[in-house]
């Protein structure tokens, strides 16, 4: 989960990572007390979560309150590539920066570890400074049990040559942000630019923060750090079912058992579609290994509440729940929402492989639904639900 | 001869009295694994029926182990409490521990990972999150299911579960000599480039199947670990080629940051190491079969 900036903002000053003071908003009017109390300038910064939005015109000074709700009329409702700015913050102005830095810390897949990366040039994407100067950025591998002490930092810093006048403060902002990684269990903490202003201080100014969603159980507070404006309704309803499901932008709805068997469905019926009419997959819906016919139907009200949805795949492998009982619970997921009233109109193609395949297939057979068509090969079953969207279309 | 995993090895399971602990615990029993004790200290000392089959629980893994010389742990136990499951198996020097669990905190895996590596390697880590490890007619250690293919000389490692059953199937005539589910989570103890390299050494295995997922680069460091060390034919399959950008899909590992960790650089990878990659799970078993049968 990647947090906007103005909450990266307040988990920074959680953990006693300098910062300046800044509060979100989402009307413009609230601009205006904020700024008097900051003495009567302030930025007013877009919370989107990708980058550019200065470029964009999604950052501006304000010398005065007015200019400040001004701003933030301005800003509020903009498009910044596709993310429509539901909140501002109203910041504090910046001293005057002399030099930008960059630090983070992140988890490392490939090394199995954490890894920190640090270099003097901040100020713009750390991709670009390593793409165009590597020798300018330092990369420290992080041993997950030992952690970052004062040595570690000190090591970071050496090694990414910060000037001997900000050492001693940039070892005290690493220490911080690593306390802010740890206890957040998150995936990456980065502050771009680190800057050191006037005063001789090293201030974060910007920062980005993702959380491991899996850490939840031990992290309450993650639950109001959810965007809710961003979440698609489907997969906020999805969400809201326990179910496991991305909305994408085709035509064919997709149901499976199993995260790699869904993403392999997706790429085969994508494959189909460039015969028919370039159909491509509705979206993402893994349904887990046990298909009860409770979660089938609670996954098939979803997909079939998706207005963009001409057709439905159902492609499950039995394993260990065989699939005579995914037979039945199509069947009844099928009866339980046309006894619930819903609008059940869009053709079914079942594929069933594996365990009691043949029981299963039987089962369908004899339930003789007029929307569900069995096709027992992936690959074929992918064709003729692409088929049938593109004959909806 | 298999890899990992044989008729001889004892297992133990960590979580056993839990519901999914019991119910799979039943099913390796069934499927001929010698499932030799449960741990749970609230339970030490008690025997659990499994139709007929009397295992005893113990308090500890290192108990486990002394009385029963048991050598492969697989661990059920839900992801709060994971990793100080893993960490006792790793303090007791099991050779194997299979985490089956899935859900756990990427912060968790990487502490026990660091900790396996300050104790000296010494216990083989598979997982979290993955389906477990099979070498068929002989020993089953997780969730696979048991019957859908038979043993042969195919060895096959993948990081999704359902693709893996899914191949074992297409490709249950010939059968496997074994079968690893290795994980989709950000961090994985044992690697495509592990099982390549036992798959390679195994006389039992004559051509391995690889399948991958968007998300790191797993798959381009096991593409270049093939060119350098693998001589046994290798089939690839990767999934995700329409996964959206920046979406988590399904398994945590699984996404696509950037321009980073996409199917088509994996796809791309492994051919350029000389790995036949299937453009559907059926043509990638359509692919195997030709190579054994020519």
């Amino acid at each position: 989960m990647d947090l906007f900036e103005y909450q990266a903002r307040d988990l920074f000053a959680k953990h006693d990572v300098p910062v300046l003071a800044g509060e979100v908003i989402d009307t413009p009017e609230a601009a205006r007390e904020i700024t008097e109390r900051l003495g009567g300038k302030s930025v007013v910064k877009a919370q989107v979560k990708v980058g550019g939005r200065g470029k964009a015109g999604g950052v501006k000074l304000a010398a005065s309150a007015d200019e400040a709700v001004a701003r933030a009329t301005d800003i509020l409702g903009m498009d910044i590539k596709g993310h429509t700015v539901h909140k501002v913050m109203i910041a504090e102005t910046a001293p005057e920066i002399l030099e930008e830095y960059y630090v983070s810390f992140l988890l490392d897949r490939a090394n199995r570890t954490f890894l920190s990366i640090a270099s003097v040039e901040g100020g713009m994407e750390i991709e670009e400074v390593a793409a165009t100067r590597p020798e300018a950025v330092a990369k420290i591998a992080i041993d997950a049990i030992d952690g970052v002490d004062e040595a570690k930092a000190r090591e970071i810093v050496e090694a990414a040559k910060f000037p001997a006048e900000v050492a001693d403060k940039v070892v005290n902002v690493l220490i911080k942000l690593w306390d802010t990684f740890i206890k957040s269990d998150a995936l990456l903490v980065e502050v771009n630019p680190l800057a050191k202003v006037a005063s001789g201080d090293v201030i974060a100014l910007d920062g980005k923060v993702s959380l491991d969603e899996n850490a939840e159980f031990r992290h309450p507070e993650y639950e109001e750090l959810h965007d809710k404006d961003a979440a698609n309704p489907l997969e906020a309803a999805a969400k809201a079912k326990g179910l496991n499901y991305v909305k994408l932008e085709g035509e064919v709805g997709i149901i499976g058992n199993g995260a790699g068997l869904v993403m392999s469905t997706l790429d085969v019926v994508a494959y189909a579609g460039e015969n028919h009419g370039g159909v491509k997959p509705a979206n993402f819906l893994d349904i887990g290994g046990g298909a009860s016919a409770q979660v089938m139907a609670n996954g098939l009200e979803i997909i079939l509440g998706d207005p963009d949805v001409k057709s439905v795949f159902v492609n499950v492998f039995g394993g260990i729940t065989a699939c005579d009982e995914v037979a039945n619970g199509i069947v009844q997921a099928l009866k339980l929402l046309e006894d619930r009233g819903e609008n059940v109109s869009k053709p079914l193609v079942v594929r069933l492989d594996g365990n009691n395949a043949e029981l299963g297939r039987q089962i369908l057979t004899d339930a003789n639904h007029p929307l569900v068509q069995r096709v027992d090969t992936m690959d074929g079953a992918a064709d003729k639900a692409a088929e049938l969207a593109h004959a909806a279309k | 001869m298999a890899i990992w995993l044989n008729k001889d090895s004892k297992v133990i399971v960590q979580g056993m009295t839990g519901a999914t602990g019991m119910k799979h615990t039943k099913l390796m029993l069934g499927d001929g694994t010698n499932v030799v004790g449960g741990v749970n200290p609230r339970k030490a000392g008690q025997k659990v029926d499994f139709d007929g089959t009397e295992v005893p629980v113990f308090g500890t893994v290192k108990e486990a182990i002394e009385a029963t010389g048991a050598n492969v742990s697989v661990i059920f136990v839900p992801e709060k409490f994971t990793k100080d499951a893993v960490v006792e198996a790793i303090d007791a020097e099991i050779p194997l521990a299979v985490v089956i669990t899935e859900g756990i905190a990427v912060h968790d895996t990487a502490s026990f990972w660091a900790y396996a590596g300050k104790k000296g390697n010494k216990t083989r880590i598979i997982g979290p999150n993955c389906p477990g490890i099979i070498t068929p007619g002989q020993s089953n250690v997780g969730i696979i299911p048991g019957d859908i293919t038979k043993p042969g000389r195919i060895g096959l490692v993948s990081k999704s579960g359902t693709l893996t059953y899914q191949m074992m199937y297409e490709l249950r005539d010939i059968g496997f000599s074994t079968a690893v589910g290795i994980g989709g989570d950000p961090i994985i103890g044992t690697t495509h480039i592990d099982a390549l390299a036992a798959f390679q050494d195994d006389p039992d295995t004559d051509l391995i199947v690889m399948i991958g997922e968007i998300g790191g680069d797993a798959e381009e460091r096991a593409a270049a670990f093939i060119k350098e060390n693998v001589t046994k034919p290798v089939v690839g399959y990767v999934a995700g080629f329409t996964a959206p950008e920046g979406k988590t899909m399904g398994h945590a590992g699984a996404i696509v940051s950037g321009s980073s960790g996409t199917a088509q650089a994996k796809k791309e990878a492994l051919e350029a190491a000389g790995v036949k990659v299937g453009k559907t799970p059926t043509e990638t078993a359509k692919l195997a079969r030709e190579i054994l049968s020519a």
